[in-house]
């Protein structure tokens, strides 16, 4: 199995499925000869040429508009956003259209929209945001949001291959950062299934994106402090895999959730909520999040380090909760 | 008010070589149908026995009938909500319509939505959504999708002045021109968005100016002449359809009603009415058929009668019928 970075991952799926299926294209700012801002479509426009790798204009409406009527004529468009803080230009085409085209028509719109999210990079309120929840909250968009490459890779293929519109999201922190083998050719993970990344018996984290490594670097020194914490990569948000989560909870009987987006009406709200409506008495201490502080992404990093949830901000929580 | 009709008299329909009579009576019968469904569901809205909003498209009818004539069926058509003759053209039943529009137990839709949101493939007709300007981008993608395939179809869209105005007008309309799509849309200019009147929607001149702005074609024809309307898009979509590109035709009408029958539209000018009122495009064909005895008088009375009995038996019909069970909801969020 190669060694791949979660960016070559996500390359690796959209090259697998553009060669298995010619119906796949990509369209995006500046993703053809340039490669894409983070290179993910780099060398793609040589292999398969300007009509497959299409170059846009600045105008998100048009791009994920573009994409939702070239799936109601047969194609499967892979859409880039730069920045996924760019698909707010184009908000009404996804939850407008695209959401409640198979509700209304009975129509498939299999489109994905992909991009880098997150903060950490000092790239200020317009290039760091964490977007999911926006979506999460609107039926009718699958909302998914890796943590590793090897899940990326089966993830986007999923994504690709799935009727409804997708929203991808890939911390762009996590891009060249995390590597690990990656399996090649044929790779799916199934939308709307959770994975256990860590196993343990008196916590349990549930987390996605790049909060998922924050958590297991947390889970990692509690165990030598003596608690054995789990750890549940969500992976996908919508559809959301209650099972896994609750099982861990009724194992583990504390949990703490934690994501990169802001607290208020962020997904780790609804995930809290679920637990205490069907899982409460399994509980022996109150559901706790460790999220954003409710703030643009700022950008001088003083201000970025204080207002992203961080390692130390998890781990006082999940020694409060422990503690309990 | 644009120049093209902007006099006191009342201009002779135009006709065009590109029909022949029997065409003509085609598109009489499907500007009649549309007048009519108008009609009998104004009447109906002001019975109490309507459901939802009437959109009422009358001093449309010329534009929506006279393009949508010209596409062939595996040709894409995006139409707006005044541009109900649109799908009497694609050949799509008057009961679809009126279940649609009633969102009837067995409409397309299943109670989900009404009016002329629908879409059925199988007649290449997507319906708009209420964010007017929003089908833009979407229309063109389809064509996109023709082009990358090597089908020769083109897309027809539609939007109204008041759409016109919209970000994602720009945007589509700009992304259909730097890739060639095969992609024709009309701005029908109605005079008014809502309760807007043009002055207040624009500065430009013409709309059709805007072309310019993007290197395609424009242009602003009568949109009460249908036959200057079929004319105008046969050679936006023979454009289209040899791979030049789109065109922008902006055609000019009054919506004579208000934005729908719950508003009486009195910020209207009486005169203004008046004045449209001369120019209403089903009279003006009317005349022209007979003056070049196409057909009769009485014919025509006949074709009337014949539709407004069917439209109100279609729609009386489909008024008893169930809306559709409540289980219909928690359907087809995904598929």
């Amino acid at each position: 199995m190669p060694t791949m970075t979660l960016l070559q991952a996500i390359s690796d799926a959209l090259r697998y499925e553009m060669r298995r299926d010619e119906r796949v294209f990509l369209l995006g700012e500046d993703i053809a000869e340039f490669g894409g801002a983070f290179k993910v479509t780099k060398g793609f426009v040589e292999e398969f040429g300007k009509q497959r790798v299409i170059n846009t204009p600045i105008s998100e409406a048009a791009i994920i508009g573009g994409a939702i009527g070239a799936a109601l004529n047969g194609l499967i468009p892979v859409a880039e956003m730069q920045f996924m803080d760019f698909i707010t230009n184009g908000f009404n085409q996804l939850v407008n259209v695209a959401a409640t085209t198979a509700y209304r028509w009975g129509l498939p719109v299999p489109i994905v929209v992909r991009g880098p999210v997150g903060g950490g990079m000092s790239a200020g309120p317009f290039h760091s945001r964490s977007a999911e929840a926006w979506f999460a909250h609107t039926p009718g968009l699958k909302v998914v949001f890796p943590a590793f490459p090897a899940d990326a890779k089966g993830l986007l293929i999923a994504a690709i291959r799935d009727p409804n519109p997708v929203l991808f999201f890939e911390h762009k922190g996590l891009y060249r950062k995390i590597r690990e083998d990656v399996p090649e050719g044929e790779h799916v993970v199934p939308l709307g299934t959770a994975r256990i990344v860590r196993p343990g018996a008196d916590l349990s984290i549930i987390a996605y994106g790049r909060m998922v490594h924050i958590a297991l670097e947390v889970a990692a020194r509690l165990e030598d402090e003596g608690a054995s914490v789990e750890v549940v990569d969500i992976r996908t948000l919508v559809p959301f895999d209650e099972a896994t989560v609750f099982d861990s909870v009724k194992r583990t009987n504390r949990v703490v959730i934690t994501h990169e987006a802001t607290l208020t009406a962020g997904f780790g709200a609804e995930i809290a909520a679920r637990i205490a409506d069907k899982a409460f008495e399994y509980l022996d201490a109150p559901i706790r999040r460790v999220a954003a502080f409710d703030a643009p992404v700022p950008m001088a990093p003083p201000l970025e380090q204080a207002m992203l949830p961080s390692a130390e901000k998890l781990l006082d929580t999940c020694r409060q909760v422990l503690e309990y | 008010m644009a120049d093209v009709v902007a006099t006191a008299e009342i201009p002779e329909i135009v006709p065009t070589s590109l029909l022949n009579d029997q065409q003509r009576v085609a598109l009489l019968r499907w500007m009649l149908h549309a007048r009519i469904f108008d009609e009998v569901t104004i009447r109906l809205y002001r019975q109490g026995k309507m459901f939802g909003s009437v959109f009422a498209q009358i001093g449309h009818e010329a534009i929506s009938v006279g393009s949508a004539a010209v596409l062939q069926p595996e040709d894409a058509i995006f139409p707006m909500h005044r541009d109900l003759g649109a799908h009497f053209v694609r050949g799509v039943p008057l009961r679809t319509i009126a279940l649609n529009h009633l969102a009837r137990q067995g409409s397309m839709m299943r109670g989900t939505d009404g009016t002329g949101h629908y879409a059925d493939p199988q007649r290449k007709l997507y319906g708009n959504i209420s964010h007017l300007g929003a089908m833009i981008p979407v229309a063109v993608g389809y064509a996109l999708a023709a082009q990358l395939k090597g089908e020769p179809i083109v897309v027809l869209n539609y939007i109204g002045e008041g759409g016109a105005q919209t970000g994602e007008f720009h945007e589509g309309l700009n992304f259909a021109a730097v890739r060639k799509a095969p992609f024709v849309l009309i701005i029908e200019n109605n005079q008014y968005a809502y309760s807007t009147p043009t002055t207040e929607e624009y500065a430009c001149k013409k709309l059709s100016d805007r072309a310019i702005g993007y290197g395609i074609p424009g242009e602003t024809i009568d949109g009460t002449d249908v036959e200057r309307v079929y004319e105008a898009t046969f050679y936006a979509v023979e454009r289209a359809r040899n791979g030049e590109g789109p065109s922008l035709i902006e055609a000019i009408c009054m919506r004579m009603r208000g934005h729908a029958e719950h508003d009486n539209a009195s910020y209207v000018p009486r005169e203004l009415l008046e004045y449209w009122k001369k120019r209403d495009p089903l009279l003006r064909y009317q005349r022209f058929l007979i003056d070049n005895g196409i057909l009769s008088e009485a014919e025509i009375q006949q074709m009337r009668r014949e539709i407004e009995a069917e439209t109100v038996r279609v729609l009386d019909d489909v008024l008893q019928l169930p809306f559709p069970p409540a289980e219909e909801a928690f359907k087809n969020v995904f598929l």
